[in-house]
């Protein structure tokens, strides 16, 4: 007989709400008090977009992707290209960045995500690292290790997000439409079908599921927000040089989706903004700052295995055992 | 004359034939023949190793094979489990294949997938699973990896089901579980085939199984090396001649 659920100190659904309410008191924070901070969130909420591809792909359709930071550099570098060397607006200078991106995407994903397990994910990194290669090599166009400057700020018809405050606004913005986007992918039909794939793909396959197209699916809409967190991180910065899409990035995006919560929609966000506040707690430590920060992350990932967000499920199955 | 008599004179929903697979080098599967008929309940015995289960994955063309199969007279394509599935032959894979971290609900839905938002035949297939597995009703919210391997075994069967199969295989769904469960699953099962619909039933516990079937096929190291009625067999005996044959 299933067990009746025990009253504990917060439910599920309020810890959830807790993630949402923290995640927003941060930013808040920052837009009011501004100062350095409001970098340091910028940052993470430009890493929450991309980190929230990246669960798409990882989460919701359980595949690992190495090489996201392709996609973002093909947004970034589109877009910086296209404002400062062809004077376009920021807006459409983005849609033909997240358009290559997707294009590569395609044309990558179709063979690849046949592999599985590691083998994708060695293919996936090698795509990162052509990209990053692509970067520096390629200096006619992307001025290698120099990189673009002058890139101009985030922007719409005759608003330009110039002051923190703005800037941290618009990726606020944006960051609540990749959520709500991503949560009602996972409660439709799409996001049903990449939760069985998450299963198991040959159960999957069993069922009619065609896997291979929620596949290249799944992948896709990972790219297109890698794009487009390349996108916004090149116009909130000003610059762009190959070191910014490097394998630094998925290694840190990877350690904000784990800290977070794979598979949840809060957990891209919360992670990102963990990970990224941490090392500005520590700062005051010096030389033991990098040893804080990483005792900090295995002592969340030994109490939150499933991450910050993922606690909540931790907790309601613990209930119902 | 009895429904499967009935059953054995009509035309074979599905057919098999001459299907071979390999893992590597080995070749797991040797020119299989076997065919099933509208309310047939067909058995695969045999061993551990005789290759039952390679027969279901290459009848689903989920690894590589060679032969025919073939569904309603059309040839199914040999590399594609979507299609196989899309047009009616739907597998209960050895394990279930359930999807533990979701609910009993989500994983029942996903095996009307392709149903889409059509709500009437959806509640239509709900309620014929309902009615074969009523446990699965009460449960609807539980997560189906905290149920017990039985109710998992019926969630697996209810989920194929949600498909709406026009032929069954299932592989070894009693293994692990109680002989009560068995019982009670593959009890299930014959009143499945009583509805009209065609199980290919792969089964190591052949007495139980042969209680069921029409008909029987014998797999060893790969090959089918007998078809038995099992009306021909009354005993332990009699069933050991067709192993040690």
């Amino acid at each position: 007989m299933r067990a009746k659920p025990r009253s504990g100190l917060l439910s599920g659904h309020a810890w959830s709400l807790s993630i949402w309410l923290v995640s927003g008191a941060i930013v808040a924070y920052t837009f009011i008090f501004g100062g350095y901070l409001s970098s340091v969130i910028a940052f993470a909420l430009i890493y929450a977009v991309f980190v929230s591809g990246l669960n798409i792909f990882m989460g919701l359709t359980a595949q690992v992707s190495f090489g996201q930071s392709a996609f973002a550099a093909i947004g970034g570098y589109v877009s910086a290209i296209l404002t400062t060397t062809y004077e376009w607006s920021v807006l459409p200078a983005m849609l033909v960045g997240l358009l290559g991106a997707l294009v590569v995407a395609f044309v990558i994903g179709f063979p690849t995500l046949r592999l599985k397990g590691h083998y994708l994910s060695m293919a996936t990194l090698a795509i990162g690292l052509i990209a990053y290669e692509i970067a520096v090599e390629w200096q006619s166009v992307t001025q290698g290790y120099t990189g673009i400057s002058g890139i101009p700020p985030l922007g719409i018809g005759g608003f330009e997000a110039v002051s923190d405050r703005q800037i941290l606004a618009t990726l606020s913005i944006i960051v609540l439409i990749v959520a709500f986007g991503i949560m009602r992918i996972r409660h439709s039909r799409l996001g049903r079908a990449f939760a069985a794939i998450a299963g198991s793909e040959e159960a999957a396959s069993t069922l009619g599921i065609n896997v291979r197209y929620y596949k290249l699916l799944s992948f896709l809409l990972s790219a297109a927000l890698a794009s487009i967190s390349g996108s916004l991180f090149v116009h909130v910065v000003g610059y762009v040089s190959p070191e910014v899409f490097g394998l630094h990035m998925v290694i840190l995006a990877f350690t904000m989706i784990y800290i977070g919560g794979l598979g949840t929609v809060s957990g891209p966000i919360i992670g990102a903004l963990v990970v990224s506040l941490l090392p500005e707690i520590f700062s005051r430590l010096h030389d033991s700052q990098d040893l804080a920060f990483g005792i900090a992350l295995i002592v969340i990932l030994v109490y939150a295995p499933k991450g910050l967000a993922g606690l909540a499920q931790a907790l309601d199955a613990r209930r119902a055992r | 004359m009895t429904m499967a008599d009935g059953a054995r004179q009509s035309v074979p929903v599905l057919q098999v034939q001459g299907l071979c697979a390999r893992y590597g080098h080995v070749e797991a599967l040797k020119s299989a023949e076997l065919s099933v008929s509208d309310g047939e309940l067909v058995a695969v015995l045999g061993p551990n190793g005789a290759g039952k289960s390679t027969l279901m994955r290459a009848i689903m063309g989920l690894i590589p094979n060679e032969g025919e199969v073939r569904f309603m007279g059309k040839t199914l394509p040999r590399r594609d489990p979507e299609t196989a599935a899309a047009t009616g032959v739907v597998l209960v894979p050895e394990g279930r294949g359930i999807f533990g971290p979701m609910t009993v609900m989500e994983n029942l839905e996903l095996g009307a997938y392709r149903v889409g938002r059509d709500r009437t035949e959806m509640q239509r297939r709900f309620d014929r699973v309902f009615t074969l597995f009523p446990r699965l009703k009460e449960r609807l919210k539980q997560l189906a990896g905290s149920m017990s391997g039985g109710e998992q075994q019926m969630l697996a069967i209810g989920r194929a089901l949600m498909s709406d199969p026009k032929v069954l295989l299932l592989d070894e769904p009693a293994l692990g579980l109680a002989p009560r469960v068995t019982g009670e699953i593959l009890e299930t099962l014959g009143r499945l085939s009583l509805t009209g619909l065609p199980v290919i039933l792969v089964e190591q516990k052949a007495p139980q199984a042969l209680k069921l079937a029409c008909r029987a096929y014998l797999l060893s190291l790969g090959r089918i090396v007998a078809t038995i009625d099992p009306r021909e067999v009354q005993s332990h005996d009699e069933l050991a001649k067709y192993y040690f044959a």
